[in-house]
């Protein structure tokens, strides 16, 4: 440790103001505070302080998210191995989910760090750990065979117009990570629907898939056709969908993997366990209420365990951010992410799913959810102090 | 008790150094510092020169805006130095003290007999006016207003704090002397409010012409601000009066005796201080004085208060006048190997379940001052509200502050808070963000657009 720090000691002078890489001063500061807490001091205020920061805080949605993660890049192989009917084991599945899945990562990552580096460059500011977290997401919620300089495109467009012209982490209005799947899904629709883009190399021409494979997602052939296409007869049993053996986008497969990271976030209280809650039950809500008006035949909770609606839920609709900011908000934020999700899901047959728009619409009335919360609690308020 | 009032936010912050109950010294003080810096908003006007025999009750210094509120020496001796700051602003006089303290003679007065103009005089010109502070903002008591009542906080749960019952055990008669002046000038009544848990057994329950309010919960219940707050909430227009206990003692005295006696118990507390206990000394009293109490200086951090919303005096700097708690502890100034990356850091404490220190809640921790991370926006929105049990909206408060918004900040509650009630805000802000700073200058901007 001390050699280590004694190194970047020395080479601290080259890039602090005035040294020979002065204007590499942030990236150097993100790495050294990488590497080392700072020995910054209380110089204001509290003269100590928690030893929590946002880099912790961050990772903890990053780990939460690595159940998901893994489970992907199994389901991508997986997936392929079914559509062409591989006879595959379970390191070649692996292998091949590696090598579909790493090289979004990749992208995703050196596209939306670079970008934060260099607008922290210009800023002059430290690089915010925001990134991490929708760097992570980002591959998870696109289908897998998005081509690399699309997603690269759509990075760029989320964390420039959706993040860094407001300011950077804190100041965004809009779920980084959902913005640029909603790039992708507005820019190139024929890669983001569809029943050929979910299993990898669906796509390509000439793929000899196995007969009768369409590579429609649940969510797809559920709401379309209803729950004869489910079930256990042609293919996608409910455990199927807890398990997460279908097509999807990357990471929104498996109910199991999902709830694993919701466990973590809600126990160390980084996500609100509100928000998941109300949206699960507005989800619920619409889907029976769908059900009973006949816009569906699949039973309400099905819902849940198709398409990306836990996903959304639990790593997207929680971002502390672009949520709402007030307790009582959470819940009528929720619950409207939920509802709204399966309502476009059930009555709109041009979106099968509906949850990235649900949450993206509900970011953008988060701040008037908050507004009338907050001002009915000030009359409340005044109302009790002028009676007393 | 059927109206006692329950807080479920709060925070009791486990660090080590909790005084033992013992008066382990008695302070002789050598030079003695009287800081206008102690009172938000004061421009002081100085009413002595270097070489200048002072008495302990002859008036240093005085308010400049309005010249009958005057700051007196707390211990006889010689003005030694008057030290000023940029642009000349006046930080210290220090006065050097005689072996033995003689007192200005203000003459013993029954309290029962005398006027609400008369109270008034005497503390004024016995300079333990400035005792009463003002909300909103938290300056010094405006004369020519008569508030809507005193508030008294007599327990206090801010992290090390002297525990009152042990510091002013003594002072009970006193204390109801100066509860019955101060009553005079008051349209409401001086309310008192009391650690339910210790109710019974605290000495100050038995005081008379009182209102009596219990609490129950983890700091910052303790503030007398939070008690406010749900008591009879500050609204535009109105103002109270705020005193502690160790300030109603001295007034007590000031009637009973006829001497300005600021004597009073400081626990000397924190991590860094060998066996820690109490002394009784005067405020302004210097670092130096107790030297017995910590290792080398230059590692280590004094704090006049508590660690919260205590003022970093250096080890040359002197107590406030408000303050009966030193705190000692140490720079952090070290790095520390992937520390945010670590699963878990037993040496540290995180009101967080991200880290592991929830598993070991009775631990007490040898905090330092290390920041634990860089400043960044606010992002997360929920860990602000869990420690602070008043009905407000925190981050929206200090968005308010930030953006120079005076509506919104009055609507949000600035009239009801003080930096204090927002300092475990800032402890636990994973952003780094200094709170207390926001709204400091949130009163500051206040005052100038609202006087």
């Amino acid at each position: 440790m001390s050699g280590l720090r004694k190194f970047v000691d020395k080479i601290k002078p080259t890039f602090e103001k005035g040294g020979k890489l002065g204007f590499l001063h942030s990236t150097f500061d993100a790495f050294e505070t990488f590497l080392f807490v700072p020995n910054t001091v209380t110089r204001k205020g509290a003269h100590v302080r928690d030893c929590v920061d946002l880099k912790r805080v961050m990772i903890m949605v990053v780990i939460a998210l690595v159940p998901a993660m893994l489970f992907g890049i199994w389901n991508t192989g997986y997936q392929h191995s079914q559509a062409f009917g591989l006879d595959w084991g379970f390191w070649q599945i692996i292998g091949h989910g590696l090598i579909k899945v790493l090289p979004l990562y990749i992208v995703s990552y050196l596209v939306g760090l670079g970008i934060e580096f260099i607008s922290a460059q210009i800023k002059g500011h430290e690089v915010n750990e925001g990134y991490l977290v929708s760097g992570m997401l980002i591959p998870l919620i696109v289908p897998v065979d998005v081509p690399l300089w699309m997603l690269a495109i759509a990075v760029a467009f989320a964390v420039i117009i959706g993040k860094e012209v407001f300011g950077g982490t804190g100041m965004n209005i809009w779920n980084p990570a959902l913005l640029t799947r909603a790039f992708l899904f507005f820019s190139y629709p024929s890669k983001m629907s569809g029943d050929a883009v979910w299993v990898s190399g669906l796509g390509e021409k000439g793929a000899q898939v196995v007969d009768g494979y369409t590579g429609a997602t649940p969510l797809s052939a559920g709401n379309l056709e209803g729950i004869s296409k489910l079930g256990d007869g042609s293919g996608y049993s409910v455990c199927d969908m807890i398990i997460g053996t279908i097509p999807g986008s990357v990471g929104e497969t498996s109910v199991i993997a999902i709830l694993l990271g919701a466990a973590l976030l809600i126990w160390t209280g980084v996500a609100s366990w509100k928000i998941m809650v109300s949206s699960v039950i507005g989800g619920l809500a619409i889907g029976y209420l769908g059900q009973a008006a006949g816009a569906t035949d699949l039973p309400g909770y099905y819902q849940l365990i198709m398409g990306g609606f836990l996903f959304g839920t639990v790593f997207m609709a929680t971002d502390p951010v672009t949520s709402a900011q007030t307790e009582k908000g959470k819940w009528i934020y929720g619950f409207l992410v939920g509802a709204l999700a399966v309502t476009v899901r059930l009555w709109n047959p041009g979106y099968p799913e509906g949850m990235m728009l649900a949450i993206l619409l509900m970011n953008t009335f988060a701040p008037l959810i908050d507004h009338y919360v907050i001002e009915a609690s000030i009359k409340r308020r005044n109302k009790k102090v002028k009676t007393a | 008790m059927s109206n006692n009032i329950y807080l479920k936010k709060g925070l009791d912050i486990p660090i080590k150094g909790a005084a033992a109950q013992t008066t382990k010294k008695v302070i002789v003080p050598d030079v003695v510092a009287i800081k206008p810096t102690d009172f938000r908003g004061l421009v002081p006007k100085l009413l002595v020169r270097e070489g200048d025999k002072v008495l302990a009750g002859t008036p240093v210094l005085a308010d400049k805006m309005s010249q009958n509120i005057l700051f007196t020496s707390p211990v006889s001796g010689t003005v030694a130095e008057v030290v000023r700051g940029e642009k000349r602003k006046l930080l210290e006089v220090r006065i050097k003290a005689d072996a033995e303290q003689e007192y200005v003679d203000f003459g013993v007065k029954r309290v029962a007999d005398m006027t609400a103009e008369q109270i008034k005089e005497a503390l004024l010109a016995s300079g333990l006016w400035p005792a009463l502070t003002q909300r909103p903002y938290g300056i010094i008591a405006n004369p020519e207003i008569k508030p809507k009542a005193i508030f008294v906080s007599a327990f206090t749960t801010a992290p090390l704090a002297a525990n009152p019952e042990f510091a002013l055990v003594d002072e009970f008669a006193n204390i109801q002397t100066a509860v019955n002046a101060l009553g005079k000038l008051v349209n409401g009544r001086v309310h008192f409010s009391f650690n339910a848990e210790t109710y019974s057994g605290s000495p100050f329950h038995k005081l008379e012409n009182i209102s009596v309010h219990t609490f129950t919960g983890k700091h910052p219940a303790g503030n007398v601000g939070v008690q406010i707050h749900h008591i009879c909430p500050i609204r535009k227009g109105e103002t109270v009066w705020t005193v502690s206990l160790t300030m109603l003692a001295a007034i007590g005295k000031l009637f009973n005796t006829g001497k300005v006696d600021l004597r009073r118990k400081i626990a000397v507390t924190g991590p860094k201080v060998n066996n820690p206990a109490y002394v009784e000394g005067y405020p302004g009293i210097s670092m130096k004085d107790i030297r017995e109490f910590y290792g080398n200086p230059a590692e280590l951090r004094f704090v006049s208060g508590d660690v919260l919303t205590g003022t970093n005096v250096g080890a040359e700097g002197f107590l406030g006048f408000h303050d009966n708690q030193i705190t000692i502890l140490e720079e952090g100034d070290k790095y520390e190997l992937l520390g945010w990356a670590k699963p878990c850091r037993p040496k540290l404490f995180s009101a967080s379940r991200t880290y592991f220190s929830w598993l070991t809640p009775n631990k007490k921790y040898d905090m330092d001052t290390n920041l634990h991370g860089g400043p960044r926006a606010f992002v997360v929105n929920d860990v602000y509200g869990k420690v602070l049990p008043m009905d407000l909206y925190p981050v929206y408060l200090l968005k308010a502050c930030l953006a120079n918004d005076i509506d919104n900040m009055e609507k949000f509650g600035i009239y009801e808070v003080l930096e204090e009630d927002f300092a475990l805000c800032e402890y636990v802000c994973p952003s780094k963000i200094d709170i207390q700073q926001i709204i400091t200058d949130g009163i500051a901007l206040m005052m100038k657009e609202m006087c």
